[in-house]
């Protein structure tokens, strides 16, 4: 017997073990898979012996082999066979083969049971934590059921070594068996206050991590925990119950108050770093929740951290830190700005990605451009193409986050998008591009500024595209040519840039950029000739331009590239044509421009969203019912059709689907609006939807862009952000010596018209800081009668809340008065509320009443009080005061308006009569209250009444119109529109729009229309056009209303 | 020490990746890494500590202390240095199992069981005894022959990189 042993152990001696399968890995690097195949031949031959030493050598070469990647999966039995050894040495393999190899899925776990159940009942306590040890790693929902009493038994064992593993254990069995939570928990408590120090941070540990996902429920433990804090000596247990704290007293605030002075204790006493950062953390997430005024005390905790940290790895965690309490008290953080860009030079890429989003959150008017000066160097000395995007996207992040709010200098922002540009090797030409765009489209004063930039970018495209598939900057010129096209009016020299993006290396670009060059040199060409024509000296210039374009423009005709093909033929056959008319010495300019003309505006993200269902209009009824077959052709129809009627399809071919939940129809819904708002071929025939296109007019005359004349608009060549720093320095410095000079009204004028703020002398605050150029987040379009409360402007965090705001501010004198009455203050007065006249109507229940709204928007940084709004009467209109006033009281308006709020009040007129337009002298007396002083101030204003404001819309049947016109109570009279060369459903929409008519009938290129105005007359208009000429005949009841009302139509017109 | 269920192929990834991405900082930097796709995003980090030719990697996510498993680092490494006897870059490889048993007394299933030093060792020690009991007799030829296959190189190349330090990525945060 002793023999056979022996003799066995000799045999074995020659197997390999694992060392000698180490190191012929080792020396067998060429070959490495080949020597590892028949490594695996000789283990699958040891697995067959009976010897339970020669399998478990195997399983443990196994064990590294699955280890380096190879799938050992096929020897699971063996490894169970291994496990289930009596002997220690051959277990432990096993289990450690197991705890590596097992997975959920491998089936022979539920072999396991019984044995692991035999080991967990060992008297060998050794035998037990392998047995847990190996558990904890490959624990089955199955397994846990199972296992969940005896492992429960184990947490009372005598040996503490089992106890700390049956109590760690029981947190992968809650996992995988959640019922065993509630027997356990009391048993896991008890283990809190264990003798064994291994056991009581076991036990902490798993409620930790338990308490981690729901800390409510454990907000019970707290006394416990804080019994354990104050005497646990163990750093482990510490940051683990600290931590928890953390979590716990933003639930509970009377805990932090309780917390602060050990928390101190701990931070003072401590010398274990770990220890002393969570402590401080913690201690800050307690300040946070309290919420009281103690934000200075985090702050210092926190800056003498960070400066004694200066070492290693306490900047990450300090600037970790930071940005929790960024969140809260921004001003904290704020102060070390120096040091949070003094970490964008540290060498670590961790750290300064975190310093990064902290400055994200740190930005505001007033730092803003020396933020992005010290990124663009950063960008400038980066390595690495990761760290660079990132830097640029958070540049973009940084200058465009809500709404451009801390850009004060928009060119600075167009050099900075252009100096980007020449990042080498970037993926987020795109998101410039789209910048570009975004800023161009949006804010007015800067098109022409952006247009030369662009033009120059344009002209030096091979820069660009030098290093050919840069991928992703060329995205850049996508802008930039649609840029150059779309505003081609502000370009100095169109003939350079049609040149320059008609060169023959363009057609080395993607293909939509391509298309969007070709497109774009075409609106180029109608700008080059509108500019050249009619002057004889000139037209030689144009016939130049147009062979050109001849020359040109076959490279892209047979580029591969569908849409530029496709474009690129059509412009050229139309510039061949043109050609010819310009041989024959006929004027083409105001027939190409034609073809662009018109406004591409904004539209709000949300539009579409917003237009009301018009009452008794049912989406969801079908217009025609649907064709009802067998079951089966539906079927068969479904699967076939289902790219056409998508969702629909079951719904109406199955009346039982009828009934669906609101959710689904209300999905369904905005799928179709969807749908038909980008099918071009569907009419929007409602005039909501026609009403849409309405706002580029009004829109126009908003000045809400008024440019800062301080600032020079042209720089020569590629732009330079730094002296945009610069000049935006001197800017304020002149603002603030400005201020001093208050009585110097002239001046000012010059400068700022209007504009500017005078805070009190004393240090610059944040508002003093007036922008350059402002946003024009309302030019947005929306639909006019789009409803401001919609319930998705309950999330504070809407991106867009500022937008849906917009209509109030937008459809400003609707149907009024062009221009809109908007009243901005006498120039002498910097201290002044923003009157804006939204809408004047006649009142449906009163023919003598006329309602006025009026926006108030308080723009100087003081607080507005005392309004009262007052006009002068006229014989005709009077302002309808409350009883037992005078008749030249002014009315009090109902509100106060803190800095940069505005709010909307009515006003009642009455009116007797309406056939003549009339205007109204008011003022607004108001207190302006600044923290010392308070002021009177004084605004003069006028309201301007029109006719059609005494119209009111009202739909009216084709017979019943019929019907009137043939009654001859009605006079008429007609007018005559030239050159009007917008479709002829945007003019109709037009005068609904601004004139409060309603399409009766329209047939062709005619149409008819019906008003009524407050008094009750008719008034009815036929609308014909032809050839850029639109005739209306009109007929009313008061033909004085009428004159009235046709050159108030005329006006409208003429100012598109 | 794998807690997460992932089959052989994304594991090799996983310690590719921690491999490029933590070979390649520099000495003086913070060590902290935040996880690369694979280590399940921002939520988790990766914490490491370089000695000599080795990477000690260990990945945790958000309930972890940072410096707390710096330390817990410090630990294992000074536990290894005393089951090891002035541990090097090779006994690290050709005792795997090893370590992987001494790593099982600190870290049970991705949670950190024990951070004493002393109670570790103790532990460690006490099952090596019993498996050198168990083997007695029969295992003395084996290591003859393993001593003898030794000797067998004398110029063992004892400083190597080996580059990557698979065996050391426990997952602590295995609660998914």
């Amino acid at each position: 017997m002793a023999l056979k042993i022996v003799k066995g152990s000799i045999d074995r001696m020659f197997d390999k073990n694992l060392q000698d399968l180490v190191r012929g890995i080792r020396n067998h690097k060429e070959d490495e898979a080949k020597y590892i195949s028949t490594c695996i031949d000789e283990i699958k031959q040891e697995l067959k012996q009976d010897n339970i030493a020669v399998k478990a050598n195997a399983v443990c070469k196994l064990t590294y082999l699955q280890m380096l990647g190879y799938d050992v999966s096929w020897a699971a039995f063996n490894i169970v066979e291994v496990m289930s050894s009596s002997k220690f040495t051959y277990k432990r393999i096993g289990y450690l083969a197991a705890s590596q190899c097992f997975h959920e899925s491998t089936d022979v776990i539920m072999l396991t049971t019984n044995q692991i159940r035999k080991d967990l009942s060992s008297p060998n306590q050794y035998d037990t934590g392998v047995a847990l040890t190996g558990l904890s790693c490959f624990v089955t929902p199955d397994l846990a059921r199972d296992l969940a009493n005896d492992i429960m038994t184990l947490m009372s064992h005598t040996k503490p070594y089992i106890r700390k593993k049956a109590v760690l254990i029981m947190y992968k069995v809650f996992l995988k068996y959640p019922e065993s939570l509630r027997p356990a928990f009391p048993r896991l408590k008890e283990k809190l206050e264990d003798p064994d120090p291994g056991v009581q941070s076991a036990a902490v540990n798993v409620i930790c991590e338990l308490a981690r996902r729901n800390p409510k429920n454990y907000l019970s433990l707290a006394p416990l925990f804080f019994k354990l804090m104050t005497s646990s000596t163990n750093n482990w247990v510490l940051i683990k119950i600290i931590k928890l704290f953390g979590a716990l007293t933003p639930l509970e605030p009377r805990l932090g108050k309780k917390l602060i002075e050990p928390l101190t204790n701990l931070i003072h006493s401590t010398s274990a770093m770990s220890l002393l950062y969570e402590c401080v953390n913690t201690v800050i997430a307690v300040l946070i929740s309290l919420s009281s005024g103690m934000p200075n005390h985090s702050a210092s905790i926190q800056v003498s951290f960070s400066r004694h940290a200066h070492t290693f790895s306490l900047k990450y965690l300090g600037l970790l830190a930071m940005s929790k309490i960024l969140k809260t008290h921004p001003k904290s953080v704020q102060s070390h700005k120096d040091l949070i860009l003094q970490c964008l030079d540290d060498k670590d890429e961790s750290i300064r990605l975190r310093a990064l989003d902290l400055l994200y959150g740190m930005v505001s008017k007033k730092n803003l451009m020396e933020i992005v000066k010290k990124l663009m160097l950063h960008v400038d000395k980066a390595e690495g193409t990761t760290y660079r995007d990132e830097l640029l996207t958070k540049i973009i992040d940084i200058c465009s986050q809500s709404n451009y709010q801390y850009i004060t200098n928009f060119e600075w922002y167009i050099s900075i998008l252009v100096e980007l540009t020449r990042l080498e090797g970037t993926r987020h030409g795109h998101l410039i591009a789209s910048q570009m765009l975004d800023v161009a489209i949006r804010v007015k004063a800067i098109r022409a500024f952006a247009v030369a930039q662009m033009a120059t970018l344009l002209d030096n495209a091979h820069l660009l595209t030098g290093n050919t598939q840069r991928n992703g900057i060329c995205e850049v010129l996508y802008a930039a040519a649609w840029i150059c096209g779309e505003f081609s009016e502000h370009l100095e020299e169109p003939m350079v840039t049609l040149e320059a993006m008609l060169r023959p290396k363009v057609a080395t670009l993607p293909g939509h950029i391509q298309a969007v060059y070709v497109q774009n040199a075409a609106k180029l060409f109608a700008t080059v000739l509108r500019g050249h024509e009619g002057v004889p000296a000139d037209s030689m210039v144009a016939q130049e331009t147009s062979q050109l374009l001849i020359d040109r423009l076959p490279l892209f005709v047979q580029s591969s590239n569908l849409e530029v093909q496709e474009r690129a033929s059509c412009i050229l056959q139309l510039v061949k044509y043109i050609q010819k008319l310009q041989q024959k010495d006929v004027e083409v300019a105001e027939e190409v421009t034609a073809l662009f003309a018109g406004e591409l505006n904004p539209v709000a993200p949300k539009a579409q969203k917003k237009v009301p269902v018009p009452e008794g209009l049912d989406l969801d009824v079908w217009i025609n019912e649907p064709p009802s077959g067998s079951e089966s052709e539906d079927e068969g129809r479904k699967s076939k059709g289902k790219a056409v009627f998508a969702k629909e399809e079951s719904r109406h071919t199955k009346p039982r689907y009828t009934e669906v939940d609101e959710k689904e129809l209300a999905k369904r819904r905005e799928v179709r609006k969807a749908e038909q708002a980008n099918n071009p071929f569907y009419i929007k025939a409602s005039p909501s939807s026609q009403k849409v296109y309405q706002d580029g007019v009004g829109v126009e005359h908003i000045p809400v862009v008024q440019i800062d004349l301080s600032v020079p608009l042209k720089v020569p060549g590629m732009p330079m952000s730094d002296q945009y720093v610069k000049l935006e320095e001197e800017r304020r410095e002149r603002n603030k010596a400005d201020k001093k000079k208050k009585k110097d009204k002239k001046k000012r004028e010059k400068g700022e018209k209007g504009r500017r703020r005078r805070g009190d002398s004393g240090p610059e605050s944040e508002e003093d800081i007036t922008p350059a150029h402002m946003v024009d987040i309302v030019t947005e379009e929306m639909p006019e009668n789009a409803l401001p409360s919609d319930d998705d402007d309950k999330d504070p965090n809407d991106p867009h809340k500022s937008i849906c705001w917009a209509p109030c501010v937008n459809t400003a004198g609707y149907g009024v008065d062009q221009p809109p009455l908007y009243l901005s203050p006498h120039p002498s007065l910097s201290l002044a509320p923003h009157l804006q006249v939204c809408d004047i109507q006649g009142n449906l229940q009163d023919g003598s009443q006329v309602v006025v709204s009026v926006i108030f928007e308080n723009k100087c940084d003081s607080f507005i009080k005392s309004m009262e709004f007052n006009v002068l009467d006229s014989l005709n209109s009077k302002l309808q005061r409350p009883d037992g006033a005078g008749p030249h009281d002014g009315l009090i308006v109902p509100f106060q308006l803190p800095p940069g709020i505005s709010n909307e009040a009515r006003f009642i007129f009455s009116v007797q009569n309406i056939v003549m337009p009339q205007k109204l002298k008011g003022t607004l007396t108001f207190i302006v209250k600044t923290d010392d002083s308070s002021t009177h101030e004084k605004l003069d204003f006028k309201l301007h009444f029109t006719c059609t404001s005494y119209l009111i819309t009202t739909p009216c049947y084709s017979d019943a119109y019929s019907k009137l016109l043939e009654s001859g109570d009605l006079k008429g009279c007609s007018l005559k529109l030239e050159g009007v060369n917008q479709p002829f459903h945007h003019l109709l929409a037009r005068i609904c729009f601004h004139h409060h008519f309603s399409v009766v009938e329209r047939i062709d290129s005619c149409a008819s229309m019906y008003s009524r105005s407050i008094q009750g007359h008719h008034m009815c208009l036929l609308v014909k056009t032809a050839d850029q000429t639109v005739s209306i005949d009109a007929k009313c009841d008061e033909p004085g209303l009428l004159g009235n009302v046709l050159d108030e139509i005329k006006l409208t017109f003429s100012q598109c | 020490m794998w807690t997460l269920e992932r089959n052989e192929d994304t594991e090799q990834q996983i310690i590719r990746e921690t491999f490029h991405l933590v070979s390649k900082r520099d000495e003086n930097v913070c060590n902290f890494l935040e996880g690369g796709m694979l280590i399940g995003g921002s939520e988790n980090r990766l914490i490491y500590r370089h000695y000599a030719t080795l990477y000690f990697v260990f990945c945790v996510d958000s309930s972890e202390s940072e410096l707390g498993i710096l330390d817990l680092i410090q630990v294992f490494v000074e536990t290894l240095d005393k089951c090891f006897e002035n541990v090097c870059e090779l006994d690290l490889i050709f005792h795997v199992d090893k370590v992987h048993n001494i790593l099982a007394e600190m870290v049970m299933g991705g949670m950190v069981l024990e951070t004493n030093m002393n109670e570790i060792i103790i532990q460690v020690d006490a099952q090596n005894k019993m498996e050198k009991s168990e083997a007695g007799i029969a295992g003395a030829p084996a290591r003859a022959v393993s001593a003898v296959k030794n000797m067998n190189l004398p110029e063992m190349p004892r400083n190597i990189n080996i580059g990557d330090i698979s065996i050391k990525v426990p997952n602590l945060p295995s609660f998914k």
